[in-house]
């Protein structure tokens, strides 16, 4: 091993050598870089169940049906997230009737029929990357500047919010909806199109139903992340002490994550006891929808 | 349709070819779907209009040179001042802090995942480790003030503790949530890595350390940079755990322990304080977002072309 080291090169470790041949050093070194990636992973599982830990820990005195069935108060005790859980619905509501329908369109066009050698279609993929990554609070201020305020001036109401958060998600949805299209093969179109259907009758009748699992799961992360996200909500102004449910789209709203910011960043500590309650409850929720998209996508997993 | 059928009765034509109404119908269709497809070209013209329109009525009003090299950022104060550069410090400080984190353990989890874990195994850590990305933002800024933060001060060893509010614990839980970005993507680019080379280098008696870290990460070297730029770009524009973590205080310091106030939670905080529509602290919000915008955007066609050049070497 050491002459052999030397004939070479006395800087480089040669590549070429018997895994038997290898003293302690090789051992231990295998075993210690097997220990540290296995490590990482452990540090995010430990922080995950800390994370779960700590929220039911702080919540659980204040983890009852008053919370839920509450409004928001200036009594921790008495404070509830009732508006929230509401409010929070509305803008799911939007989302379903915006984003996914746009963002499964956006993806059958990009998939089946744009001509990807065509410089607007390579442009607009590239431009769904590049919104995908914007951070949330610009969309935050996209809604703010032509939503809110400025063009149409609507201030902190059901429809901004629910607007906003659908751009925000437009790009997920997308993404997600073009892989799903994409693993269907080729073959099953070409035979609807040997058969004489046209284009659009062997993409809407038979690769779209086989890419509905895909879609699905891929829209309902996209509604998770819709409901999680606070900071482009913020922003438009959605912080306020709401106690009444929305009742249209022009009614101001509170959303759960924005409750929740309200309650942690005040002084008083019981207001954290309901943050931490109104915590486990939209994370039951988010993780809820991960949990179904992940079985769905492994349940209609297909392989061709 | 009635029409179509009374003409040709005997077998269905070929409809694409054949009949006109359709072919009309489905270029509606088409029509319409490519206008679902084009919406994220007006979005993406909206957020630069949103942002450029009322930066540039701010830079009328504040010198870019003041702007950019200032060091006092007080912009809704009576003697107001508008230096970016303890907010870009504030920005840097808790992005070096999540990047030191997410970085290394992001890649050491995709190597995990890629080269060591069994497929049994790997079934079920990925999806576990892809709940925390799924986590809310909201919640990981909980976490981080009423968790990290007393365990950093109640666990101090160096000096002066941290504050309540701290750029380190922001940092810290920060690196946490976008460890499953960096795994997953680096991942991909490990996975696309052909096998003939792990065999070859096996036949060539290599371990596995050697195997993974000499011809696994440099064969997928270019998405592993593109996971990295990527996870800084969203450390970046993360706004949620600074805001409530970090404290509301621009600060140019570089010592992480005390708070500080990153470009997000400007713009978040400056949210919350309803500004009067063109009055100059809204005007602020603007100019700052059109900084993050520029920073990020430049990071993500960065990561962008780097994901398509290792997708063309081995696809």
């Amino acid at each position: 091993m050491s002459t052999l080291r030397t004939q070479k090169d006395a800087s480089t470790t040669p590549p070429v050598s018997l895994t038997s041949r290898r003293g302690w050093w090789h051992r231990t070194r295998d075993g210690a870089f097997r220990g540290a990636v296995t490590g990482s992973v452990l540090v995010g599982l430990a922080v995950l169940v800390a994370l779960i830990v700590q929220s039911l820990v702080e919540g659980w005195p204040k983890l009852n049906w008053n919370l839920i069935t509450s409004f928001p108060s200036s009594f921790p005790e008495k404070a509830g997230i009732q508006s929230a859980i509401f409010g929070t619905f509305w803008m799911v509501g939007i989302v379903l009737v915006v984003a996914i329908p746009i963002g499964v369109g956006a993806a059958i066009y990009m998939e089946q029929f744009a001509d990807t050698e065509a410089w607007y279609n390579r442009f607009i993929d590239v431009i769904i990357q590049n919104l995908a990554a914007v951070p949330s609070i610009v969309y935050g201020i996209l809604g703010l500047a032509f939503l809110a305020r400025g063009f149409l001036n609507l201030g902190p109401v059901v429809l901004t919010a629910g607007l906003t958060l659908s751009f925000l998600v437009l790009p997920v949805v997308i993404i997600a909806s073009r892989e799903a299209l994409r693993a269907v093969p080729s073959s099953i179109l070409d035979g609807a199109l040997a058969l004489g259907a046209t284009r659009w009758q062997g993409v809407s009748r038979q690769v779209l139903p086989a890419a509905i699992p895909g879609i699905a799961t891929g829209s309902i992360l996209a509604v998770s992340r819709a409901i999680g996200e606070a900071a482009p909500l913020l922003l438009l102004g959605a912080l306020q002490f709401i106690t009444f449910n929305p009742t249209g789209l022009n009614s101001s709203f509170t959303a759960l994550p924005i409750q929740i910011f309200n309650w942690v960043s005040r002084p008083n500590v019981g207001f954290h006891v309901a943050a931490a309650a109104a915590i486990i409850v939209l994370l039951c929720i988010t993780l809820l929808m991960n949990a179904v998209a992940i079985w769905l996508r492994n349940r209609f997993q297909q392989t061709w | 349709m009635a029409a179509v059928t009374t003409e040709r009765p005997v077998s269905r034509p070929l409809q694409g070819l054949e009949s006109g109404r359709r072919r009309y119908r489905e270029k509606i269709i088409v029509g319409s779907l490519f206008l679902c497809a084009a919406l994220s070209i007006v979005l993406t013209v909206g957020i630069v209009l949103a942002l450029l329109i009322p930066s540039l009525e701010f830079f009328g009003q504040v010198s870019p040179v003041e702007f950019f090299t200032g060091t006092e950022w007080a912009p809704l104060f009576k003697n107001s001042q508008f230096g970016v550069l303890p907010l870009l410090g504030g920005t840097l400080v808790v992005t070096l802090i999540a990047a030191a984190i997410c970085l290394p353990l992001g890649l050491l989890a995709a190597i995990y995942l890629s080269e060591y874990a069994a497929r049994r195994t790997r079934s079920f850590v990925k999806p576990i480790l892809e709940i925390l990305a799924g986590i809310p933002t909201v919640v990981y800024g909980f976490f981080a003030l009423t968790f990290i933060t007393p365990l950093l001060r109640e666990n101090w060893l160096f000096g002066t503790p941290p504050g309540v509010f701290n750029a380190l614990s922001a940092g810290l839980v920060m690196g946490i949530m976008i460890l499953p970005t960096v795994a997953s993507i680096s991942e991909d680019a490990m996975y696309a890595v052909p096998q003939s080379l792990r065999a070859g280098a096996a036949a060539l008696g290599a371990t596995k350390y050697e195997i993974s870290t000499r011809v696994v990460v440099p064969a997928g070297l270019s998405g592993i940079i593109a996971a990295f730029v990527l996870g800084i770009s969203r450390a970046v524009g993360e706004t949620m755990i600074v805001l409530i973590a970090a404290g509301g205080m621009p600060n140019l310091t570089f010592n992480p322990v005390e708070a500080m106030q990153t470009m997000t939670a400007f713009i978040g905080a400056a949210g919350l304080g309803d500004q009067a529509t063109g009055s100059i602290g809204y005007k602020t919000i603007f100019a700052v977002g059109i900084s993050l915008f520029v920073m990020t955007l430049i990071m993500n066609i960065i990561s962008i072309r780097l994901v398509r050049k290792y997708r063309e070497v081995y696809d």
